[in-house]
């Protein structure tokens, strides 16, 4: 996946230190910069400080759900919610509304006497419909929302990165960020004793 | 220290006030019980299940918690705690039911010539009835007499070997106060209208019962919640899970009030349909109209928003809201047995559940007085803070 070489916490720095000499000329555009940690405790404590600091748009990866990190990488409200309520909505009407079109309207049949429009035998599906309208739309919503199915995504390149997924802890300042600054965000990485410190490409 | 003192004088006024309000009105029904006993007993059993399902749900929200374990329960624990410890008194509260029972129960009268009762009459008698009745109590009571002194215990030493009986006591405990709480369901109630039969309706009084506790958890802990030790571990999250639980115990109540009507409308058999004939015609059918809108319609839309979960001043009142449409719910079971033809409110009805509302809350605030608010010895407890410290950091 990576074809640059693995390097240690030192040789990464001298890397990227070359290529920002480089970059005051050429400056090509960059995903951000990315911090490797060892424990979830580091990546807290981290992620907190770049807070703290007035970075805002930042992501962490984790191989585990860590308590507190979303709130503190400042994980936005989500959309979700109100689509699920409405595809939920949406799915009690078309349920009851099949089945009073079915046996009031289109299909009228006299079962046992009782009134065509028996609601208290339409509800079970009703709420089955909302049930299943409302679950959809999360499952879809989420996918969607995040964007998935997603391919490639620049934080792939970074070193080690497949690590993530088992025993390493990440924190990506993005160069969207508009206290962003490649030296100066870097050296504020490097503060927080990072194992490592590397540029992300786009 | 200050908090110490200031959380002790609000308790002492709480109970002295409870206490007066409850006594006042305790001397009022009495001398109801004389001008029309029927009325009396009815009004009496309402207060009885009302006040009955918040001590037993805290038993079995308390054993929830024991199984499931989280946050949640740990802050609201010591208040099931105290619930539960009041099981006692609801022994003795029982008593002027045993009393009451010629006014309350067709079936008690020798003279009926109904061949239905004479068949039930081998379950459906006094001494059996009675006995019965101490044995639902004797479980009860032992129930949470174990889980209370075992916390206590935990208190004292921070043994984990007593945790893990409360957890092993909790599994078959649910079971046991499911068999019991059917069994007492039927009894107390279901025979007010002895032709009448549900094989839900025990579960159905058993979820009334967690949704009463629990909503009565979450008003105690708001009013105690800026006490220490509680207030420095209490956070928005919690009143989130909590308002999350109510939310799942009011669709349950709707899921088995609806299950028992759906399945009576559609065999629409003369003795089942009778029970719902009573309580949906003469004025009874505005109540069951409330019922479904404020026992389940604006408290689900209100508890789906996770604003008003998290703020534990809303979700108080909510909470509040629920509590009192529980006693709504009850009224509705419940007085439609005397009063079949059309709906009657008795002052009875309101002032008979004050009374004991009284007796029971000043029995509560004397019994949490002495008692820290938190189980701060328990390992789980010691474990989940220092997973928070260390995430604080």
């Amino acid at each position: 996946m990576d074809e640059r070489p693995l390097t240690g916490p030192g040789e990464t720095t001298a890397v990227v230190g070359h290529r920002a000499s480089a970059a005051t000329r050429i400056e090509p555009r960059i995903y951000g910069l990315m911090a490797e940690f060892e424990t979830p405790d580091q990546l807290l404590r981290a992620a907190r400080a770049a807070r703290e600091a007035g970075y805002r748009t930042m992501d962490a990866f984790s191989p585990f759900p860590i308590e507190g990190l979303h709130e503190e990488v400042g994980f936005h409200r989500t959309r979700l919610p109100a689509i699920v309520l409405i595809a939920g909505t949406v799915g009690a009407l078309t349920g009851f509304g099949l089945q009073y079109w079915v046996s009031k309207i289109s299909y009228p049949l006299n079962i046992g006497g009782r009134p065509l429009n028996s609601w208290p035998s339409f509800i079970p599906v009703t709420f089955e419909m909302t049930i299943l309208f409302a679950a959809l739309s999360a499952v879809i919503g989420m996918i969607v929302l995040n964007g998935l199915p997603m391919p490639y995504h620049p934080v792939f390149g970074a070193p080690r990165f497949a690590q993530a997924s088992q025993d390493r802890f990440f924190l990506a300042i993005e160069a969207e960020d508009p206290k962003f600054d490649r030296e100066e965000t870097k050296a504020f990485l490097e503060s927080l004793n990072p194992s490592a410190v590397s540029e992300v490409d786009l | 220290m200050m908090n110490a003192e200031v959380s002790r004088i609000d308790l002492d006024r709480i109970q002295k006030w409870a206490l007066i309000v409850g006594g006042l009105a305790a001397i009022v029904s009495v001398a109801g019980a004389f001008l029309d006993p029927r009325q009396f007993f009815h009004s009496y059993l309402l207060a009885f299940l009302f006040w009955l399902g918040i001590t037993l749900g805290s038993v079995a929200v308390l054993m929830l918690h024991h199984l499931v374990g989280g946050m949640w329960g740990f802050v609201i624990q010591r208040v099931l705690e105290t619930s539960a410890r009041l099981l006692p008194l609801m022994a003795l509260l029982v008593i002027p039911i045993l009393i009451g029972l010629p006014f309350l129960y067709e079936w008690t009268h020798s003279d009926h010539v109904d061949p239905a009762l004479e068949h039930k009459s081998l379950y459906l008698n006094t001494p059996f009835f009675v006995i019965r009745s101490v044995i639902y109590f004797a479980v009860w009571i032992l129930l949470a007499y174990l889980l209370t002194r075992w916390s206590r215990q935990v208190d004292e030493t921070g043994d984990g070997g007593l945790v893990a009986r409360m957890e092993k006591l909790s599994g078959p405990g649910l079971v046991i106060y499911a068999i019991t709480m059917s069994f007492a369901a039927v009894d107390w109630v279901m025979s007010l209208e002895p032709h009448w039969y549900s094989t839900i309706f025990g579960m159905a009084f058993m979820v009334g019962q967690g949704l009463s506790a629990l909503a009565f958890a979450v008003v105690a802990v708001r009013v105690l919640s800026d006490r220490k030790p509680l207030a420095q571990i209490i956070l928005p999250k919690q009143f989130h899970d909590l308002g999350n639980l109510l939310l799942a115990f009011v669709m349950l109540w709707a899921y088995i009030a609806f299950s028992q009507f759906l399945i009576i409308w559609s065999g629409n058999i003369p003795e089942e349909a009778v029970w719902y004939q009573h309580r949906l015609q003469g004025g009874w059918q505005w109540i069951a109209l409330v019922l479904i809108t404020f026992h389940f319609g604006v408290p689900f839309l209100l508890l789906l928003q996770s604003r008003a979960k998290k703020r534990a001043s809303i979700l108080s009142k909510i909470a509040i809201g629920l509590l009192l449409f529980r006693v709504v719910d009850l009224f509705w079971i419940v007085a439609p047995a005397l009063h079949r033809e059309s709906f009657f409110i008795h002052w009875l009805d309101i002032v008979i559940p004050v009374a004991v509302g009284g007796i029971w809350l000043g029995a509560f605030a004397w019994r949490l007085k002495g008692t820290s608010l938190l189980p701060l010895r328990d390992p789980r407890l010691v474990e989940a803070l220092s997973y928070r410290e260390e995430a604080a950091l």
